[in-house]
């Protein structure tokens, strides 16, 4: 009961912060294919995690969060930046471009990790599990849940401003800064996921585009569903990720990575001829 | 009333905008035309503070579009055009209630229910209201994001080439609705159009533009002549007249 407890809690909280994450940029960023693994956001906070760990090895858990947050903003700053530069935005352009951040990222985690013999600890950070889920660390995941009831404060301004800029400056809002608040509250509370369970893959891209598809992309309205949407799939993973090998655990990044990329094959073929 | 002063719109060494002195006042339509890169549109998204101007500004209502809160000028002055995200999957009344956003900041009092009602009336959309955006043809698509702006209820509306992309009927319809802003809302419309004969027939007033100066300015009987199209197009046509309006054949050109 001692870990059962924190993990389910850990688990809706963490489910539902990555779809509204997804939710939120895929809106914000007008792009369908946009999530915190296609951004740079979760390459971002994994780096920033092996610094800390390089640099500040015995600081608490609290002060890797601010570490991770802060590279989690900085890279998608740095994918904001780069879109900003772009002049063909293509709709698979976009996440190509955050893909291959992310992979520079990586790259320097990996080279950062395997010189200072944490190639072990970078593995359990960037595969999500949920088995180390106990009292004294969970509960930094309650940042995640304030960040995201703040995101939904902010929807109807988000909606507005992923219709574009002209029609959000029209009605008086600051196009800008609304994205970079947008992504600054997603960047972090994926980077708090991170720290606590590690990267989530896919669970952004997938659940955010299944509720949108029947929903439409009024945020004040798919946000609530989304979050639910996305808790609900992470509970399924986990228990998939316990009975698959009994007694033994795969992590539950590894399950959604499978399930969640055929069901984002789907989604591709089914949108191919809407998105072009 | 929307006042426009010393206005300069420079790109490196290229002007594209450079217009002294300008005012524009009282219910009406007002029509931008001119050849592409005339300056109509840069004109037209500065004074609804979109684009920066370089030099000069723009006072709507004796406010300054470069240093007004945007919050209080969404209120004062409404500009479409033709860049948002067409494929967001939005009711057309959920686009048309973003309108009412510069006052209910999200939550609709009654009042802004009604002026919504009142938009999707005008438009003829409320059979679509509960359709989705993406779902929608072009035409029907344009007239909802016209919608948004009558719901935004501004005493002047400009609009940036309103009638791309729509055929013939969804074209003239357009343009007749345009004049009901005017006619029966009193607003001050000032419209970029590239048909120079849908200017002269809707149009109280044409601004016609080349190369980021206002080379004429007046009613169209006034502004369209032989000459000044040759100076403003570039191209030598004949202009003839239909119920007392000016009609040029600018596809007899050669």
């Amino acid at each position: 009961m001692t870990s059962r407890i924190p993990r389910t809690i850990a688990i809706i909280l963490a489910g539902s912060a990555m779809a509204v994450a997804g939710l939120t940029m895929q809106t914000l960023t007008r792009n369908r294919f946009v999530a915190p693994d296609t951004a740079g956001t979760l390459d971002a906070a994994t780096l920033g995690l092996v610094l800390g760990a390089m640099y500040v090895p015995s600081a608490p858990i609290y002060l890797r969060m601010v570490i991770a947050v802060v590279f989690a903003l900085a890279g998608t700053g740095l994918f904001l930046l780069l879109l900003q530069r772009l002049q063909f935005r293509d709709i698979v352009v976009v996440p190509l471009m955050g893909l291959m951040l992310g992979a520079v990222f990586n790259a320097a985690s990996v080279f950062l990790a395997y010189r200072e013999g944490l190639l072990q600890t970078l593995v359990t950070w960037i595969s999500g599990d949920f088995s180390g889920t106990l009292r004294g660390r969970y509960e930094l995941l309650y940042v995640v849940a304030a960040l995201t009831i703040l995101t939904y404060w902010f929807a109807e301004r988000f909606t507005i401003a992923g219709i574009g800029r002209d029609f959000a400056v029209n009605l008086g809002l600051d196009h800008g800064r609304t994205v970079l608040i947008g992504m600054g509250l997603v960047a972090s509370s994926s980077a708090v996921v991170v720290v606590v369970v590690g990267e989530i893959p896919l669970l952004g891209l997938v659940v955010p585009n299944i509720v949108t598809l029947a929903l439409g992309d009024r945020l004040r309205r798919v946000l609530p569903v989304a979050a639910v949407a996305g808790a609900i799939l992470l509970l399924l993973a986990d228990i998939g990720s316990r009975t698959v090998r009994h007694p033994y655990e795969v992590p539950v990044g590894v399950v959604l990575g499978v399930v969640g990329g055929f069901a984002f094959l789907a989604i591709v073929l089914r949108s191919r001829g809407r998105v072009g | 009333m929307i006042e426009v002063r010393s206005l300069v719109k420079r790109y490196g060494d290229t002007t594209v905008l450079d217009c002294p002195d300008l005012t524009l006042d009282g219910a009406g339509v007002t029509a931008l035309v001119g050849a592409n890169g005339a300056g109509k549109s840069t004109l037209l998204t500065i004074a609804g503070r979109l684009l920066e101007p370089t030099s000069g500004t723009v006072l709507v209502d004796g406010h300054d579009v470069t240093t007004a809160p945007s919050r209080e000028l969404a209120a004062r002055v409404a500009i479409l055009r033709q860049e948002n995200n067409l494929a967001v999957r939005l009711t057309v009344r959920e686009l048309v209630e973003f309108g009412r956003f510069p006052y209910s900041q999200g939550r609709l009092t009654d009042d802004d229910h009604r002026l919504v009602d009142r938009a999707l009336d005008t438009l003829e959309l409320h059979e679509f209201a509960a359709r989705r955006l993406d779902e929608l043809s072009g035409g029907q698509r344009q007239r909802a994001f016209i919608a948004a702006v009558v719901a935004q209820d501004t005493d002047h509306v400009l609009l940036d080439e309103p009638l791309n992309n729509l055929d013939l009927r969804h074209a003239a319809q357009s343009m007749a609705m345009i004049r009901r802003l005017a006619d029966e809302f009193g607003k001050t419309v000032v419209v970029v159009l590239h048909d120079i004969n849908v200017a002269a027939h809707h149009a109280d007033r044409i601004v016609a533009m080349r190369s980021g100066r206002v080379v004429a300015d007046g009613e169209p009987s006034t502004v369209i002549d032989e000459p000044t199209m040759r100076e403003v197009f570039g191209l030598d046509v004949e202009v003839t007249e239909h119920h007392g309006r000016p009609v040029v054949l600018h596809f007899l050109a050669s």
